[in-house]
């Protein structure tokens, strides 16, 4: 048995691979369920009623999908140029303690319709910066930029940490470590009434159909792609290679602070340690299954968000624990990675 | 002044320091077999939570406490070959399938944590490896108490950095694996199997892995508990570096990295009043990301990391 | 057999390299006195002197081709090939091999020597076999041949130049002095200096190895001189950029079109304008004129007979000849007033090497200057006006194509071009 590159990928394999990749995880993490004794179809099935099947728990869904998209597209436009940022969790943090810092204070009596881009731009410049770091050291020293952006969120972690235990602490909230609360004009207005879904859900989609354009239709676009599937061929055709990717690390970054401000601004309003429950790193998993392609990130994401919202109401009803959604999400990235593989590779006697 | 000499000089720091160590030993030299045959093991954050879960588990369930360091280093050695399959057989990208085995691993600990034990307010705890006692050392003034007062896991990790330093710089097998790392295209020539040295590194590697996680739970603490091993794997990926990947240094640079982490705890205790903790535990990051810069450049890596072999295809 | 491009671990001690494999691996121990013994016994015998115990890529080149043939005598071999073993080697250490190699002739090993060097196989060699186009041209006894002899039987009694009008060369357009790069501490090209004229072609011949890439490198804008001048158009220029070349109309075809040439997992349309993209003709805005890019593209295809793909289907699928009619296309359909063709035809089949020759006869007919690097002899001969060689990272000066015969283009790329009485310049 051997394996034979494809000549071409069939593009009807590249759709389906992440439908075969999440059907997979799906049958996987079912062996998981029966093992732990419940029906695995029943288990699935309110999963599906969990996510879906009330109007609160759709915008619910769609709430949690908010920032996942946007950390998504984080990892899709940095691994397609094969700059690997895999520090959007850190990202997201600085970006969010960047706004508690700002709306709660000086900027907060502005009009929202002033203050939200304010913080919006602040909140991305702030992941932007984080991410610069590793990306210096690497064109610097050349350090693998995978160890120190994972290190980075930890240090991005401890540093909000720092923060809301001290100078952004919340003198009313009876000692819980929270920052103080950004303004009301700094909150984003609800998209749907009496829901938690808020514009931040636009935002995302719109900054997903934007990086489409911008990597299908501009210099720039064109560029990072050529830097990343081919840095000889891109040298050779004159493409800046050390610029090209700090354009990219600040894309990337400012997606995931971006991502982290705009959960502050449309859910809490503000910042503890556990804002995020792993946004950075499912964002890689919802990059892989979209094949790194910003629109499909947005379909990445729904399912994404639908098996942590849904597994909520699965466990308690089945006492199945609703880790089993994390464990199906990472399953569904080594399914895809083998998915992939077999689009461009067939297995021959 | 004084203060700082006495904390240099109490036995705690020291014993503080083996027994942090200790897990970062396991991770370290389990990263050092991978790489040194060519492929970087990002699995290792998830593996180790895993093997501190499974082996709290094999024992809270009844085991022995050596079953559970076993049961930890087989399920090592399980995701290992997964890795192995992913990026050795399919030469898939090693970054990415390393992360995607640290979040299943991690994800399916805390399953199959919850499945058995029901949430509490507080955790289950199990009785942990006590201290070994060793006749004539662990009563000699001061040494016996800094160095010679730790669990048995500690010493088996000690033993297994010069263990390790013995198979890979003088047997065959460990030439072997440092042929496949720097170019497995010659080792194959030379009738080396490039590609069984990577299983077996990796398998192996990822076993060390799982038992320094499980080190956590049967001797460092008494419980599990999500989240516990606080990016040790990722500190551990950086110390290969800083020790250039020898099991040696690795054991110096896991010892080193640990006396400052224990210091920084009785800094802490002694400033916390005047500068906030969040900045001590901020450090060992900063020092892994330091080790990485100074060292990147310098350090021999092995030419092959992280290209995937197949054969007759250069 | 010790290949021109060593299989070694530079990062692991010399007996190291030389003990992988040769012990059962699941051996406790490694036996390193017995093999440093048998080694150093080895190393006595043959005068192949390296120290047993230095990092592998400390050493020079030469010390390295030694661990090489060690390797194949610690095995206990007794047939050695060597490729191309001096491919790598500076003079001295050269003529040092041959003594080695003399010496273990005669303690009875029997070698196989590959090269393209008349001096050396004349050192080193009892007898020749001369290989042409695959098969056996002739065999020949050191003491009854000659040099000329040689690189008459080498190049063949086929040079015949195509018809084709009389070069009527114009100005110069580009003109390099006395230039040397620097890469990684090794001179890679050494005080070389050309110049092109337009409406003619000056061809670069040479023995694969000896500079061409840097050469190529350098005017493609991707190598920084180190030393020298280039004067472009009449311009000095200190470095040339790939867009400061593209701007002034320099046409780029690199000698490896699958990893330089062309971004396989691309399209067609984006490849041939991924080098021009800044072009107000391609991108307004910083956003690319998609329209004028397919436009483009669907012209070279209809205009270069490039079969195999639509604009926008992914370049890979294009074969070898297709993706360089393309890679032509792109560089001469707005007539540059120079192009570089590095290696244009390596691994084509013969239609395709006959449609790019055409291309680039076509190209010079219409006041084109043409710079040509190519290993293949034929190709040059049947192209260029002017022929330099290129040697271990110098050029020789130029001869006119007409007065090229079989044994001169032999001893010069030999590196003997101060043999070949006289040179002219003949431009």
């Amino acid at each position: 048995m051997r394996l034979e590159r494809r000549s071409h990928r069939p593009l009807f394999l590249v759709l389906v691979s992440p439908l075969i990749a999440i059907a997979a995880a799906l049958a996987i993490a079912g062996i998981l369920i029966a093992m732990a004794g419940a029906p695995v179809l029943e288990a699935y099935w309110r999963i599906g009623v969990g996510a879906f099947g009330s109007r609160l728990a759709a915008t619910e869904t769609l709430t949690r999908a908010t920032p996942l998209i946007l950390t998504g597209l984080a990892a899709a436009v940095a691994f397609r140029a094969r700059l690997w940022n895999i520090g959007a969790e850190g990202q997201f943090y600085v970006g969010a303690i960047t706004v508690a810092a700002l709306g709660s204070g000086a900027l907060s009596s502005l009009p929202g319709a002033v203050l939200i881009p304010i913080l919006f731009a602040a909140g991305a410049l702030a992941g932007m910066v984080l991410m610069l770091l590793p990306l210096w050291l690497r064109l610097r020293f050349s350090v693998d930029e995978v160890v120190t952006s994972l290190l980075l969120n930890f240090v991005a972690v401890l540093f909000v940490s720092l923060l809301i235990d001290g100078v952004l602490k919340d003198p009313l909230a009876f000692g819980w470590p929270q920052s103080l609360p950004v303004g009301d004009h700094a909150l984003l207005p609800k998209l749907i009434a009496r829901s938690r879904l808020h514009i931040g859900l636009a935002v995302a989609v719109a900054a997903a159909v934007i990086i489409h354009l911008v990597q299908s239709r501009t210099v720039f676009g064109m560029r990072s792609r050529a830097a990343g599937l081919s840095p000889a061929g891109a040298v050779f055709a004159g493409v800046p290679f050390g610029r090209t990717l700090v354009m990219v690390a600040c894309l990337s970054g400012g997606l995931a602070g971006l991502s982290g401000a705009i959960e502050v601004m449309g859910v809490k309003g503000y910042v503890t340690t556990d804002l995020s429950p792993g946004y950075g790193y499912s964002g890689i998993i919802v990059a892989m299954l979209a094949n790194l392609h910003p629109v499909g990130v947005i379909a990445a994401t729904v399912f994404t968000a639908a098996m942590f919202v849904g597994a909520d109401g699965m466990s308690r009803a089945l006492g199945i624990p609703s880790y089993i959604a994390d464990v199906t999400v990472a399953l569904s990235l080594l399914t895809m990675l083998i998915a992939l593989f077999l689009t461009q590779y067939r297995i021959r006697r | 002044m004084t203060a700082l000499f006495d904390t240099l000089a109490s036995a705690g720091l020291w014993a503080a320091t083996l027994r942090i160590a200790t897990p970062l030993i396991f991770g370290t030299l389990g990263a050092v077999l991978c790489e040194r045959s060519g492929v970087l093991n990002l699995g290792i954050e998830g593996i180790m939570t895993f093997g501190a879960m499974v082996g709290w588990l094999t024992v809270f369930n009844g085991g022995d406490l050596w079953a559970g360091m076993l049961a930890a280093a087989l399920a090592g050695a399980a995701f290992g070959l997964l890795h192995a399959l992913l990026t050795v057989t399919l030469g898939l990208s090693q970054h990415v399938t390393g992360l995607g085995i640290t979040l299943f691993a991690s994800s399916l600990s805390y399953f199959l944590f919850r499945l058995n034990v029901p949430l509490a307010s507080s955790p289950p705890t199990i009785e942990p490896f006590q201290p070994l006692s060793i006749p004539f050392l662990s009563d000699l003034p001061f040494f016996g108490q800094a160095v010679f007062t730790q669990t048995a896991p500690t010493y088996l990790a000690i033993l297994m950095a010069v263990f390790m330093t013995y198979v890979i710089f003088r047997t065959p097998l460990g030439l072997a694996i440092r042929m496949t790392g720097e170019n497995p295209h010659a080792a194959e020539a030379q009738g080396i199997n490039p590609v069984g040295i990577r299983y077996g590194t990796i398998m192996v590697g990822s076993a060390l892995m799982g038992t320094g996680g499980a080190f956590l739970t049967l001797s460092a603490f008494n419980s599990f508990f999500p989240t516990m091993v606080q990016g040790r794997g990722w500190i551990c990926i950086a110390l290969v570096v800083f020790a250039s990947w020898r099991p040696g240094r690795a054991l110096l640079g896991a010892l080193l990295f640990a006396f400052f982490d224990a210091f920084q705890l009785r800094l802490q205790a002694a400033l916390g009043g005047i500068i906030p903790y969040q900045i001590f535990l901020m450090i060992p990051y900063f020092l892994s990301i330091a080790a990485l810069a100074v060292m990147a450049r310098r350090a021999r890596v092995p030419q092959a990391l992280m290209q995937p072999y197949r054969r007759g295809e250069r | 057999m010790v290949h021109q491009h060593f299989s070694l671990a530079p990062n692991l001690t010399v007996l190291d390299n030389i003990m992988t494999g040769t012990e059962k691996l699941w051996s406790f121990k490694s036996e390193t006195v017995t093999a440093r013994t048998k080694l150093l016994g080895i190393v006595q015998r043959f005068g192949l002197d390296v120290d047993p115990d230095a990092r592998l890529g400390d050493l020079s080149v030469g010390e390295q081709q030694r661990v090489e043939i060690l390797k194949a005598l610690y095995n206990d071999a007794r047939i050695l090939i060597l490729d191309e073993p001096t491919a790598v080697l500076t003079n001295i250490e050269a003529e040092r091999l041959f003594r080695t190699l003399k010496e273990m002739a005669r303690q009875g090993l029997s070698l196989i020597f590959i090269s393209h060097k008349l001096d050396e196989v004349m050192a080193a060699a009892d007898r020749i076999v001369v290989l042409r186009g695959g098969k056996v041209a002739a065999e020949r006894l050191v003491g009854q041949t000659s040099k000329a002899d040689l690189a008459e039987l080498m190049v063949g009694h086929r040079v015949t130049r195509p018809v084709r009008d009389q070069a009527a060369p114009g100005a110069v357009v580009f003109e390099v002095t006395g230039v040397t790069v620097r890469q990684g501490g090794v001179d890679r090209l050494k005080d070389v200096s050309f110049h092109l004229c337009a409406g003619e072609t000056l061809g670069i011949i040479g023995v694969s190895g000896n500079g061409q890439t840097t050469l190529a490198h350098l005017v493609s804008g991707l190598a920084k001189p180190s030393d020298g001048g280039m004067l472009l158009f009449g311009e000095p220029v200190a470095n040339l950029s790939v867009r400061g070349l593209i701007e002034s109309g320099v046409g780029r075809i690199p000698e490896d079109r699958n990893k330089e040439g062309a971004i396989g997992e691309m399209s067609i349309w984006e490849n041939t304008i991924l080098e021009r993209v800044w072009s107000p003709a391609f991108s307004k805005y910083g956003l690319v004129n998609r329209k004028a890019g397919m436009a483009f593209a669907e012209r070279i295809i209809a205009d270069f007979d490039v079969r195999g793909g639509k604009p926008a289907s992914r370049t890979r699928l294009l074969s070898g000849g297709n993706m360089q009619k393309l890679i032509l296309g792109r560089n001469l359909s707005d007539r540059p007033r120079i192009l570089i063709a590095a290696q244009p035809t390596r691994g084509l089949d013969e239609g395709a090497v006959a449609a790019v020759h055409a291309r680039i006869l076509e190209a010079r007919r219409q006041g084109t200057a043409v710079l040509l690097i190519s290993e293949d002899l034929d190709e040059v001969i049947g192209l260029a006006d002017r022929i330099q060689a290129i040697v271990n990272g110098r050029l020789s000066p130029a001869i006119a194509a007409e007065t090229a015969d079989p044994r001169r283009l032999g001893l010069m790329m030999a590196g003997e071009w101060r043999q070949t009485e006289g040179a002219v310049n003949a431009s």
